[in-house]
């Protein structure tokens, strides 16, 4: 079966579902089918279907940089991308290799520092790093775990290869995108769905609900009392944060609805107060609680941290994860998951320069052009740099600025990134996609098969995060 | 339940009770200025209007005269006047955001596809022909929101909190359109009874959507005694001042079964009941309808604000 794409298509990039040839890889053959028998105008109508429920339903993020209250909704592609069964499995264990290795690493800095002995790591890429936490130093977190949701960002560039991209182990987000694109398809598309077998991804709440109780403090006798900590409706992410406690059936809270007194955490209710043992945060460390952090922060709880080092609430994630996923500490993470699981790391990361090296660091300045510079703590898209799609002046402007500052750039080569197609206006064509599984680790670790999948829309483009104009698909991982 | 949650909930419902009101009011003033001119001139008429939906001031503040097109602006899309039916919507839409997790989707649809709508109208572009529909709109809009709320939401403290939000929202504005037109209504009035009365009194009846159920219930013309009477004190009127608290009364006895606190707002809304249950037309209007009113309007601010303390709102 043939099917006819809008665009010429440049054999060295992989495309997920056509070969070459043009003919359907075998976990989309059905979708394949599908697609030849759909129109333009049917699929600009579902289009707008989608569209239609998304901002009923108030799916919507808000773009920084336009103020806070610009909502917007980020489009949708009606393509599914598809996963084998067999892919998902190397995945996952890829993926749980990883989660753990890296929750070992955060226990280790956080105490004896067993890595930086052995000589694998330099002791200052930890210690001066800005996201070290020097107050979680000597402190055990419930069940040693750090890092209980994570959000691990990989990207594919051929049949079997796949790469991490990088780690996301602070406060991951999309996941309710995840749900609801899910949620979205069965409803515009239901033939689809009895035409595979696909296997769910709606339990999820449930999964991080069993995550978060079973990370309760010790001193939390009865069934734990969770909450979702906000920092508000202008976050960008707030549909989440709702969505979540909403599906787990916990209070959505702000940091004015907490409390601290007489050694708990409480939640100002209409009876007075109720006790809360778990904080799914999605408020960012340095925002969390005023007397130990950031003072002038009124998203937190003062006294929230000195409670968490007692004993007598959870913070999920913990304070000081973002160590683990700082883009200088991602060049080491192989070295990392042989050091602490003993095995050869399952998924690849991609190479990775250090400007930080002086070697290093000229070889990126000699080849600009073709590497992908990324700051440090940058995130979102934000602060990069595409040497291939760059202009002069961009180039000469980063060359300065590395030179200025190196060890707050990394730089990696321009990865071909898969494409899968999508609905274009002009008709079917490849765009870039990349992959975020969402991981849940706590008495064990919780894997949703599948996760979010983000597009570039614009043609040509590699950047799929939603604040420059990516979208997101449904991701299926079909069973056996 | 979070006392924020519960201020939202009371708020959110209060403003779309709100909004309807104002449109309500927006009606009627439309349509008196589309009769014959009174002698007084249509500006005493929009300027009761204004008193009814409390905004007077803030109009004055604003603007030196008082003209349809100015009122029915401010009414409805002023960004400054947080009564306006814009804000109550955005409000509204806002608070419920905040608290998605104690609405049904439902009710989470209804408010924020009415503010995706109203957003989208430019004020500019509704002439007076298309003016009325955009009130029914809103009317509509709000009834879908209270049947989304009636039909989907769980019996616990945020539908007591919600009901106790529209009610008290309800007395209030319904006790503000009495009390603007009272003179009106005096037994003294009923002796004169000329054309211009009758055409006041069906203005009050016609702002809580009352002119035809009044025939169904006193089967007469209107008369004064009748209109005050069928607004304060009977049970089966739904925007009557006694429904209101018949319903008050129930959100805040459902409320305690589920939380012992309360008990100011309870002890007060007794004292308004009662008054509203034994009291006969006579003796208001031997006291005074309008101290009548007043007290009334202060009674249900102070329940309003028992409710915020006693059930830690924030």
């Amino acid at each position: 079966m043939v099917l006819k794409s809008t665009e010429a298509r440049s054999p060295a990039i992989f495309d997920e579902m056509l070969t070459t040839d043009h003919a359907a890889r075998r976990p989309y053959e059905a979708v394949a089918e599908w697609l030849a028998t759909q129109t333009r105008g049917s699929i600009k109508k579902k289009q707008e279907e989608a569209d239609a429920i998304f901002r009923r339903l108030g799916i919507t993020f808000a773009v920084y940089g336009e103020g806070g209250s610009n909502e917007r909704l980020i489009p949708f592609d009606l393509i599914p991308r598809v996963l084998s069964a067999k892919e998902w499995r190397s995945l996952e264990r890829g993926i749980e290799q990883r989660v753990r290795a890296l929750n070992a690493f955060l226990y280790d800095i956080y105490h004896r520092q067993d890595i930086v002995r052995a000589g694998r790591i330099p002791a200052e890429m930890i210690n001066q790093n800005e996201a070290f936490l020097p107050e979680m130093i000597g402190f055990d977190p419930p069940r040693n775990v750090y890092a209980h949701i994570i959000g691990t960002d990989i990207v594919r560039t051929g049949e079997n290869e796949f790469f991490v991209l990088e780690d996301n182990l602070r406060t991951p987000s999309g996941v309710s995108y995840m749900m609801e694109n899910r949620e979205a398809m069965m409803h515009l598309f239901p033939e689809l769905f009895s035409a595979h077998r696909v296997r769910p991804v709606e339990h999820y709440p449930e999964l991080l609900r069993q995550t978060l109780e079973s990370v309760a403090p010790a001193n939390c006798k009865s069934d734990p009392t969770i909450a979702v900590l906000t920092p508000g409706i202008y976050n960008s992410a707030y549909f989440e944060h709702s969505f979540l406690a909403d599906q787990m059936g916990v209070e959505l809270v702000q940091g004015s609805d907490l409390f601290i007194q007489d050694g708990a955490l409480y939640m100002r209710t209409t009876k007075g107060k109720d006790r809360v043992d778990v904080i799914y945060r999605r408020v960012d460390d340095a925002y969390l609680d005023p007397l130990s952090f950031d003072p002038h922060s009124m998203l937190g709880v003062p006294g929230l941290f000195d409670l968490y080092r007692a004993g007598g609430v959870t913070i999920v994630n913990a304070p000081g994860t973002g160590i683990a996923d700082d883009k200088a500490i991602y060049a080491y993470v192989p070295d990392i998951i042989e050091f602490y699981t003993g095995e050869k790391p399952i998924l690849k990361n991609v190479p990775t320069y250090r400007c930080s090296l002086d070697s290093e660091r000229s070889y990126v300045l000699d080849h600009l052009s073709e590497l992908v510079v990324k700051e440090v703590h940058g995130s979102g898209g934000y602060g990069m740099l595409i040497g291939p799609a760059a202009t002069k002046r961009e180039l000469a402007e980063f060359r300065k600025r590395i030179e200025a500052r190196p060890g707050n750039y990394i730089a990696q080569p321009t990865l071909a990134l898969s494409t899968c197609p999508a609905a274009t206006a002009a008709g079917f064509a490849p765009r870039h996609v990349d992959l975020r599984p969402f991981v849940l680790l706590g008495d064990k670790i919780r894997l949703t098969p599948g996760g979010l999948t983000r597009v570039a829309l614009k043609k040509g483009s590699l950047v799929v995060n939603s604040s420059q104009g990516g979208g997101t698909k449904d991701t299926w991982v079909l069973e056996d | 339940m979070l006392g924020r949650t519960a201020s939202n909930l009371f708020w959110l419902s209060r403003y779309i009770e709100r909004a309807e009101n104002i449109a309500r009011l927006t009606e009627v003033g439309y349509r008196i200025s589309m009769t014959p001119d009174t002698g007084s001139g249509h500006r005493e008429d929009w300027k009761s209007t204004l008193i009814a939906a409390g905004c007077l001031d803030s109009f004055m503040k604003r603007h030196q005269t008082i003209t349809a097109e100015k009122v029915q602006n401010f009414l409805l899309f002023d960004p400054e006047n947080p009564s306006s039916v814009r804000c109550c919507l955005e409000t509204a839409r806002n608070n419920g955001r905040a608290v998605r997790t104690g609405l049904t989707r439902e009710m989470w649809e209804a408010l924020n596809s009415t503010w995706i709508e109203f957003a989208g109208i430019k004020p500019g572009t509704l002439d007076s022909g298309k003016l009325p529909d955009f009130l029914d709109w809103i009317r509509q809009r709000s009834n879908m929101f209270r049947g989304a709320l009636l039909g989907t939401l769980l019996r616990d403290e945020g539908y007591f909190f919600a009901q106790l939000g529209a009610f008290v929202e309800r007395a209030d504005n319904t006790a503000r359109i009495l009390d603007v037109k009272y003179y009106v209504l005096l037994p003294s009035h009923e002796m004169i009874g000329g054309g211009l009365d009758v055409y006041q009194w069906e203005t009050i009846l016609r702002s809580v959507s009352a002119h035809r159920s009044y025939r169904h219930v006193y089967k007469d013309s209107y008369k004064p005694w009748n209109v005050a009477e069928f607004l304060i004190l009977r049970p089966e009127m739904p925007r009557s001042l006694r429904f209101s608290y018949d319903w008050i009364e129930r959100s805040l006895n459902g409320l305690k079964s589920i939380n012992p606190a309360g008990e100011q707002a309870r002890r007060q809304c007794a004292v308004v009941l009662a008054d509203l249950q034994n009291n006969s037309m006579d003796t208001i209007f031997q006291n005074g309808l309008h101290e009548f009113l007043s007290q009334f309007m202060q009674r249900n601010n102070q329940i309003s604000a028992s409710v915020a303390s006693e059930y830690y709102f924030q």
